[in-house]
C-alpha cells in the first residue's frame, strides 16, 4: 500500500485543533467549568411528582423556604433536580412537607449533600491523580520508546485531548448547565490513557520500520507509512468504541448521560490526536534536531 | 495441531461453565412416572472437607442500582487524646456497625477512613429509604447516663431537677443484648459493663437499692427500672412487662448511647429505588444495541473474520458477566459504563490482528503464514497500548487506600471493570479468536 502523505497537510491538522480548542478555552478563562456539589459542596435532590407542577411554581416555593441556589431543570416527566446549598436530612424533610402539601404527593429519587471541606479535598486528589497518571504514562512511554521525543510528543498530544475535553465541558457547562463531577475526572483519566493508546500504536510502527528500512529516509516518510498503515485499524477500532457509547449516551441513565458524553468526546479526540498531532510534532521534532546536527 | 485442538476444548469448556454460572437460578421440577427431577441451574455449592462453599450467583448491585443511603460521618476527635484516636474511632464504627446491625439492614458496610487530620466512618445501607430514621441511627451521638433520684419523690412526680448524675455512663457500658427470664420466658433487656463501669455499677446498686435508677439518653428517660439487688459482676438485666419489641428497641437505644465519640454527616447521598432500577434497564438496552452494532460493523468490514470476533466477543460477554457473579463485583452504574465501553475496546485486539493479516497477505505470503505472522505482531502493539490504560485503572482503583487519591466508590466500580475488561478482552481477543480461526478459518 502506498503511504499517503498525511505530514504535508500539518497546516491543516493545526486548524482543526484551534477550531475545537481556542473557543474552548476562551470559554474556560471566561467561564471557566460548572463544578457540581462533588466540588463544592451542596445538596443536590432529585424529586418525582405525581401531578403536574410548574417548574416556576416549584422554584418560588424553594425560594420562599429559602432554598434554591442554582436554576432547577427538568429530569424528567414532573421530574426535577434542585441544587441547594448543603442542608440536613431534617430540613429537606420540612420542605418535602411544604412540596407535599403544595404540589401533591411526591417521590424522592436521590437526595444527596457534600459538606464544604470534602469537596475541596476531592478537587486535590483529583487534580493529584491526573498529575500522578500523566507523569507515570509518560515515563513508561519515555522507556519503552528509549527516546524524549517520543514521550513528550505524546504527552502534548494527550494536553490536547484534555483541552478539548475541559473546553467543551467549560462551554456545556455554561450554555447547558452541565456540571463537572468525579465521574467526569474519571472520564479525564480514561482519556488521557485512551489517548495514549492510540499514540502508542502509531509509535510502535514508526520505529518497527526504521529497523526494517535500515538507514534514515526521513522521519516524515517512516510517520506517513506508520500513520497510513495504522488509520485503519485507528478508526475501525474508535468507531466500535464509539457505538458503545453513543448507545449508552443516547439509551443510559441520566446519572452516567454527561460522563458518557465526556468518554465519547475523549474517543474522539485522542483518535484524531495521534496520527494528527503527536505524529506531526515528532516529525517536527526530529528535523529540528537534524538541523541542529547538521 | 494437536495443542489447537485441546484449547479450542478449553474454550468450548470455559464458555459453557461462564454459561451456566452466568444463567439465572432456574428450578427444574419434572415428576412423570417413574421420571422425577427437582434440581435448580445456575448457583452452585461446592462440600470441600467438609465446608460448605455456598453462593447463589446473583449480581451484586451497588447503592446507586438498588437503592440505599450513603452516609460519611466525621469524628469529633478534639477531646480525645492522639494515642487514642484510632481506638475510638474502629470503637465507634463498631457501635454503629451494631446499631445498623439491629436495624435489620441486609448487607450494610461501615467502614473507617482516616484523611489527612480527620476520622471518618463511611456507612452504606442499600435498600434504606426512611432514610430519617436511618441517619438518626447512627448519626446522632446520644449521651446515655445513669442518673439516681435525689429528693424524696415518687418517680411519677420527678422532674429532671431531681435526677443526680451518678458518674456511670454509655462509655461504661459494654453493651446490652435482649435475653428471657428463664422462668417466665418473658424478654428482659440485659446489660453488660466494663470493668471500671461494674465497680461504678456496684456502688450505684448498693446506694440505690429497692430504690428506682433511671438511665438517660440526652436528657430523655429511657427507663427507670428498681434496683433488687447489689450487683458486683457488671452484669444486670433489666426485666418489666416488654414486649419482644420493646425490649428490642430498648437495647438499640441503649447500644446507641454508648457512641464514644461525637459524630457529624458530612456527605449523604440517598439513592431511591426507582432511579436504580430504571438505570438497570436503560444500561442494558444500550449495551445490547452497542453490541448489535458492533457485531455488524465487525462482519461488514471483516467478512468471516468479523464472525469469529464476535464470537469471541460473546465469550468474552460470558466470562466477564460470570467473573462479576464469582469475584463478586458490586455493580454500580459507572461500574455498567466501564463493561459497555469495554465491549466496544475488547475488539480492538481483533482489529490490530486482523489489520495486521491483511497486510501480510498484500505482501505476497500464503493464508496459513499470514495469519501466525499478524498474530505475532500485533501483539507488541496490543501489550503496549493497554499498559497505559491498566496504568489508569490502578490510579482510579486506588488499590492500597493511599489517601492523596480519590477513593470513591462509583470511581472504583469504572475502574473495576475496565480492569477486568482489558485483562479478558486480552484473553479472547488473542487467545480465543487465534484458535477459532486455527479451526476454522481454512482459506
Amino acid at each position: 500500500m502506498a503511504a499517503i502523505n498525511f505530514m504535508k497537510y500539518k497546516l491543516v491538522y493545526l486548524a482543526i485543533s484551534s477550531f475545537v480548542i481556542i473557543p474552548g478555552i476562551i470559554s474556560l478563562l471566561l467561564w471557566g467549568l460548572r463544578p457540581s456539589i462533588d466540588f463544592t459542596g451542596g445538596s443536590l435532590w432529585e424529586i418525582k411528582f405525581n401531578e403536574p407542577v410548574k417548574i416556576e411554581d416549584l422554584s418560588t416555593t424553594l425560594q420562599e423556604q429559602n432554598l434554591e441556589y442554582l436554576p432547577i431543570q427538568v429530569s424528567g416527566e414532573n421530574q426535577f433536580l434542585a441544587r441547594l446549598k448543603p442542608i440536613t436530612e431534617k430540613e429537606k424533610n420540612k420542605t418535602e412537607q411544604v412540596l407535599i402539601d403544595k404540589f401533591g404527593n411526591l417521590e424522592e429519587l436521590r437526595f444527596e449533600t457534600v459538606g464544604p471541606t470534602l469537596g475541596k479535598e476531592l478537587l486535590v486528589k483529583t487534580l493529584t491523580g491526573v498529575l500522578f497518571a500523566a507523569i507515570v504514562i509518560l515515563s513508561y512511554v519515555g522507556w519503552r520508546f528509549k527516546d524524549k521525543m517520543y514521550g513528550v510528543s505524546a504527552v502534548i498530544a494527550m494536553f490536547h485531548d484534555s483541552l478539548v475535553l475541559l473546553g467543551i465541558f467549560s462551554l456545556l457547562g455554561h450554555f447547558l448547565n452541565v456540571e463537572v463531577d468525579t465521574l467526569f475526572v474519571t472520564a479525564v483519566l480514561t482519556v488521557l490513557s485512551f489517548s495514549v493508546h492510540d499514540t502508542i500504536v502509531v509509535y510502535d510502527r514508526i520505529r518497527e520500520s526504521g529497523a526494517q528500512n535500515k538507514g534514515w529516509r526521513g522521519m516524515e516518510d517512516l510517520a506517513n507509512k506508520a500513520v497510513t498503515e495504522t488509520m485503519t485499524r485507528s478508526l475501525n477500532n474508535s468507531l466500535t468504541i464509539i457505538f458503545m457509547l453513543t448507545a449508552l449516551v443516547v439509551l443510559g441513565g441520566t446519572t452516567v448521560r454527561w460522563f458518557s458524553v465526556a468518554l465519547l468526546i475523549g474517543t474522539i479526540s485522542g483518535t484524531y490526536s495521534s496520527p494528527f498531532v503527536a505524529v506531526p510534532l515528532l516529525v517536527q521534532a526530529s528535523k529540528l534536531k537534524n538541523r541542529k546536527r547538521s | 495441531m494437536n495443542k489447537t485442538r485441546s484449547l479450542g476444548i478449553f474454550i468450548i469448556a470455559i464458555t459453557l461453565i461462564t454459561l451456566l454460572i452466568d444463567l439465572p437460578r432456574i428450578p427444574i421440577k419434572i415428576s412423570k412416572g417413574p421420571v422425577i427431577i427437582d434440581t435448580v441451574i445456575g448457583g452452585y455449592s461446592i462440600n470441600i472437607l467438609n465446608g460448605k462453599f455456598q453462593r447463589d450467583l446473583n449480581i451484586r448491585k451497588g447503592l446507586d442500582l438498588a437503592g440505599g443511603v450513603h452516609v460519611v460521618l466525621q469524628a469529633d476527635m478534639q477531646n480525645i487524646a492522639e494515642e487514642d484516636k484510632a481506638t475510638a474511632i474502629e470503637s465507634a464504627k463498631e457501635v454503629i456497625e451494631r446499631r445498623v446491625n439491629l436495624y435489620g439492614v441486609s448487607e450494610p458496610t461501615v467502614q473507617t477512613a482516616k484523611v489527612g487530620d480527620s476520622y471518618r466512618i463511611i456507612v452504606e445501607l442499600p435498600g434504606v429509604y426512611n432514610t430519617q430514621d436511618a441517619i438518626d441511627l447512627i448519626g446522632t451521638t446520644a449521651k446515655l447516663n445513669f442518673r439516681e433520684l435525689i429528693n424524696d419523690k415518687d418517680l411519677q412526680d420527678a422532674t429532671l431537677a431531681d435526677f443526680a448524675d451518678t458518674g456511670l455512663t454509655g462509655a461504661d457500658l459494654k453493651k446490652s443484648s435482649v435475653s428471657f427470664d428463664q422462668q417466665t420466658g418473658k424478654p428482659e433487656v440485659a446489660l453488660e459493663f466494663t470493668q471500671a463501669g461494674a465497680e461504678k455499677f456496684g456502688k450505684i446498686t448498693e446506694r440505690n437499692l429497692q430504690k428506682p435508677l433511671a438511665i438517660f439518653l440526652d436528657n430523655y428517660i429511657l427507663t427507670a427500672p428498681t434496683v433488687q439487688a447489689v450487683i458486683t459482676d457488671g452484669r444486670a438485666v433489666i426485666s418489666g412487662d416488654f414486649t419482644l419489641e420493646e425490649a428490642k428497641s430498648y437495647v438499640i437505644q441503649l447500644n446507641a448511647g454508648a457512641l464514644p465519640v461525637s459524630v457529624k454527616v458530612i456527605e449523604q447521598r440517598n439513592i431511591g429505588a426507582t432511579l436504580g432500577a430504571d438505570s438497570v434497564k436503560r444500561s442494558i438496552l444500550a449495551g445490547g444495541i452497542g453490541l448489535f452494532l458492533v457485531a455488524v460493523f465487525m462482519i461488514g468490514i471483516y467478512g468471516r473474520l468479523g464472525i469469529l470476533a464476535t464470537v469471541a466477543l460473546f465469550i468474552y460477554s460470558l466470562i466477564t458477566l460470570a467473573i462479576y457473579k464469582l469475584i463478586p463485583v458490586v455493580l454500580t452504574l459507572p461500574g455498567l459504563a466501564g463493561f459497555i465501553l469495554s465491549i466496544g475496546m475488547a475488539v480492538d485486539s481483533n482489529i490490530l490482528i486482523f489489520e495486521r493479516i491483511k497486510e501480510e497477505r498484500r505482501r505476497g505470503n500464503p493464508l496459513g503464514l499470514s495469519l501466525e505472522l499478524g498474530f505475532g505482531r500485533a501483539w507488541d502493539s496490543i501489550r503496549d497500548a493497554n499498559i497505559s490504560t491498566l496504568i489508569t485503572c490502578f490510579i482510579l482503583f486506588n488499590p492500597f487506600n493511599w489517601s492523596f487519591l480519590v477513593t470513591s466508590g462509583p470511581v472504583r466500580g469504572f475502574a473495576l471493570t475496565l480492569f477486568l475488561g482489558v485483562v479478558i478482552s486480552l484473553f479472547t481477543g488473542i487467545i480465543v479468536t487465534r484458535n477459532l480461526i486455527r479451526i476454522f478459518y481454512k482459506g
